[in-house]
């Protein structure tokens, strides 16, 4: 179920992957790239990867300063194309970002020039929160012609029609919103991530849970529930935001980033093993 | 894809899947409540329509202006319905329908504080409980409208983020939506976001044009020339329009904010006016692909204009789609022509115009050959909410305004 094959392979390993997510420029570009790659070090087995736009709507406070920081440090597409050809991870990259960027991209209309462009640097798929599956024939073309992936975004509201739709039209994986709202680091987990899981249990497209994982058991308890993998944004970006705020030395957060992304693994794998006993395998 | 959802090219829903099924719920309900008339929907909205908010509103025929321009100038005197502006006539309408879906709650955005007003108010006649995101730099140049929402119950929210003005505003509104989308509804305030809001919007505003040209037709004995009205998110504009749209031989007005200079500052990100359907290009903002202030890469400009209420980076669809079609003419007139036509209208005819709606008046000015023989201007609200503002920009700039603004000394000695 998956146009790319790096972006296929991963979830054909025998355990839960882990995606996290940061904006590419956040606070500036070399420190980001360090924090990426501290990413990949700590386990990382896809990295989402904002392209800032001016008007995330569908981020909470913690993204949205992330984008802002971004942007005013001179994050534009051109520099986020440099940003990934020059990152040196091993781990397939998603492009998240808004559709205004990508539609506006490039010579000629539509969004193949960026689809192109993406391709040529080494992205491997895209999730847009403002384009639901009804406005995503061009995207979804584009992707084909050129072996990338779009996911999209499963949310509690989901249900009947509209997820028979984005069914026929996701690739890669699904992302499943575990809440209702923006983006955010909570303190629980919602129960709305077992009936999500649920709703889509028979889908051949692997499932990865995101909005609200902050910490190894949270991961745990959302691989327990089914997921085939978990996404973390904005308990990653605090640490970025902290490390910004207080002055520390880009190798001292790097150091955090990787240490955060080696707990929120090591819990997502903690989670699969403890399923399997409770399945009796 | 019914036909609530493009204008041409234009339109469509492109907003979180979060939102999705909510905007599913509001097609239905508009199509069943506001187009078939279930339940008796728009009975109750234009009895409402009629005895809370104050309508029809007159067409008032303006002598002063038709004497200095020598064409026949009518004013559709929107400024007259309650609370001061043609907003109360869609906030009504979506505050009503929420109801009927039965949601809980309303949120909106606003900019210079009428829509934000004309939401608390309609909330609070509807017994609906009422929060309000509101720009930072909007709360402190509208001031009188934030005391308005507050005495009518509601809460306005300031948001810091970016410039706080509309868009921002807009955006943190959807962000509530977001988390509280199944008793919430979102009351958006112009003929934008996703379908079905342009479409349902302009349903609700088209009663401007709908009594107008009922009116223009018993007083002038025919239709007018043309039709002028202001447009920021287009709302008023919609409103005055819809109903000539297919008169062939009436000319459409849409006259946006030129701000300081129509030039844009891309390395800033600012364009230092709102003139979206002069100068935008095509993209996607807010849930609806639309022309926009943006840069060459797709991200959204700062707009500009003297005007709280028209200072927006995009415009509605359909308004985009019709200049297109080349049935609405855009025109844009600067700050200085619109606060000297603030200064004109209250003087020459006695109406305290919005400072939204002195720009339709500045365009008369510049272009009184173009409206024809018999036009009628869309007054689109009172300029209480902007005293504060005029006053202040009125004594930074050299105008040809031959008004005393300064505050009588004498009364303040005299302790009156």
């Amino acid at each position: 179920m998956a146009n790319n094959p790096a972006l296929g392979a991963v979830f054909e390993r025998d355990e839960p992957a882990f995606v996290p997510y940061l904006a590419a420029g956040d606070p500036d570009y070399e420190a980001s790239l360090e924090y990426v790659e501290a990413l990949a070090r700590g386990g990382a087995d896809v990295i989402e990867l904002g392209l800032p736009f001016s008007e995330p709507i569908a981020e909470g406070p913690t993204i949205q300063s992330a984008i802002v920081r971004a942007l005013e440090s001179g994050m534009t597409p051109d520099r986020y194309f440099e940003f990934v050809e020059d990152l040196d991870v091993d781990v397939p990259l998603v492009c998240m970002t808004y559709y205004n960027l990508i539609y506006q991209y490039g010579e000629g209309e539509g969004p193949r020039p960026f689809v192109e462009k993406a391709a040529d640097v080494g992205l491997t798929g895209f999730v847009v929160p403002d384009l639901p599956a009804e406005e995503a024939d061009p995207l979804r073309a584009a992707c084909d012609e050129f072996d990338l992936d779009l996911v999209f975004i499963v949310a509690p509201t989901t249900r009947g029609e509209r997820l028979d739709r984005m069914r026929e039209q996701v690739s890669g994986y699904v992302y499943v919103q575990a809440r209702l709202g923006t983006t955010g680091a909570r303190d629980d987990v919602s129960d709305q991530t077992d009936e999500s899981l649920a709703r889509i249990d028979d889908w051949a497209v692997p499932k990865a849970v995101g909005f609200g994982i902050k910490e190894g058991d949270h991961a745990a308890r959302i691989v327990r529930a089914g997921a085939d993998g978990i996404i973390v944004g904005s308990a990653l970006v605090d640490i970025v935001a902290e490390g910004h705020e207080n002055g520390d030395s880009v190798e001292t957060v790097a150091d955090r980033l990787e240490a955060k992304a080696r707990e929120l693994k090591a819990g997502a794998v903690r989670g699969a093993a403890e399923s399997a006993e409770a399945d009796g395998d | 894809m019914s036909d609530t959802q493009k204008f041409g090219r234009y339109g469509g829903q492109y907003v979180p899947e979060a939102l999705m099924p909510a905007i599913e719920e509001l097609t239905d309900a508009y199509e069943r409540y506001v187009l078939a008339n279930e339940d008796g929907f728009m009975d109750e909205f234009r009895e409402r329509l009629r005895d809370f908010g104050g309508r029809p509103t007159p067409l008032q025929y303006a002598e002063q202006l038709s004497d200095a321009y020598d064409t026949a100038v009518y004013l559709k005197r929107e400024d007259l319905v309650h609370g001061g502006a043609h907003k109360l006539n869609n906030a009504l309408g979506q505050v009503l329908l929420a109801k009927y879906m039965g949601k809980e709650r309303i949120i909106a955005e606003t900019g210079a504080g009428q829509h934000g007003t004309a939401t608390a108010m309609a909330a609070a006649h509807l017994d609906m409980p009422c929060e309000i995101y509101m720009g930072r730099t909007d709360i402190n140049r509208q001031r009188p409208n934030v005391f308005r929402m507050r005495l009518n119950g509601a809460e306005v929210n300031p948001v810091t983020v970016g410039r706080g003005t509309l868009k921002e505003a807009i955006s943190e509104t959807m962000r509530d939506w977001a988390t509280t989308v199944e008793t919430t509804h979102y009351v958006i305030g112009s003929v934008v976001g996703p379908a079905p809001f342009p479409h349902m919007v302009r349903e609700f505003q088209s009663v401007i044009s709908e009594e107008a040209r009922e009116q223009i037709r018993e007083q002038a004995g025919r239709l007018p020339d043309s039709v002028v009205a202001c447009a920021g998110g287009g709302s008023n504009t919609m409103g005055a329009f819809a109903e000539f749209v297919d008169d062939a031989e009436v000319d459409l007005v849409a006259v946006e904010a030129g701000g300081s200079s129509l030039s844009v500052d891309e390395e800033a990100g600012v364009a230092p006016n709102s003139a979206t359907l002069s100068t935008g290009d095509e993209g996607v903002l807010h849930g609806a692909r639309t022309k926009l202030l943006q840069d060459s890469d797709g991200q959204i400009m700062e707009s500009h204009s003297v005007s709280a209420g028209l200072d927006y980076a995009g415009v509605g669809p359909e308004l985009a789609h019709l200049v297109d079609e080349g049935r609405v003419t855009p025109a844009n007139v600067d700050d200085d022509a619109a606060l000297e036509a603030f200064h004109r209208l209250s003087r020459e005819e006695g109406i305290i115009p919005a400072l939204e709606t002195a720009h339709a008046f500045g365009y008369l000015h510049e272009h009184p050959d173009a409206v024809g023989d018999v036009t009628v201007i869309n007054v689109s609200g009172r300029g209480d909410k902007d005293l504060e503002t005029v006053v202040e920009e009125t004594e930074k700039r050299d105008l040809d305004v031959d008004v005393d603004m300064s505050v009588f000394e004498g009364a303040a000695q005299e302790g009156v």
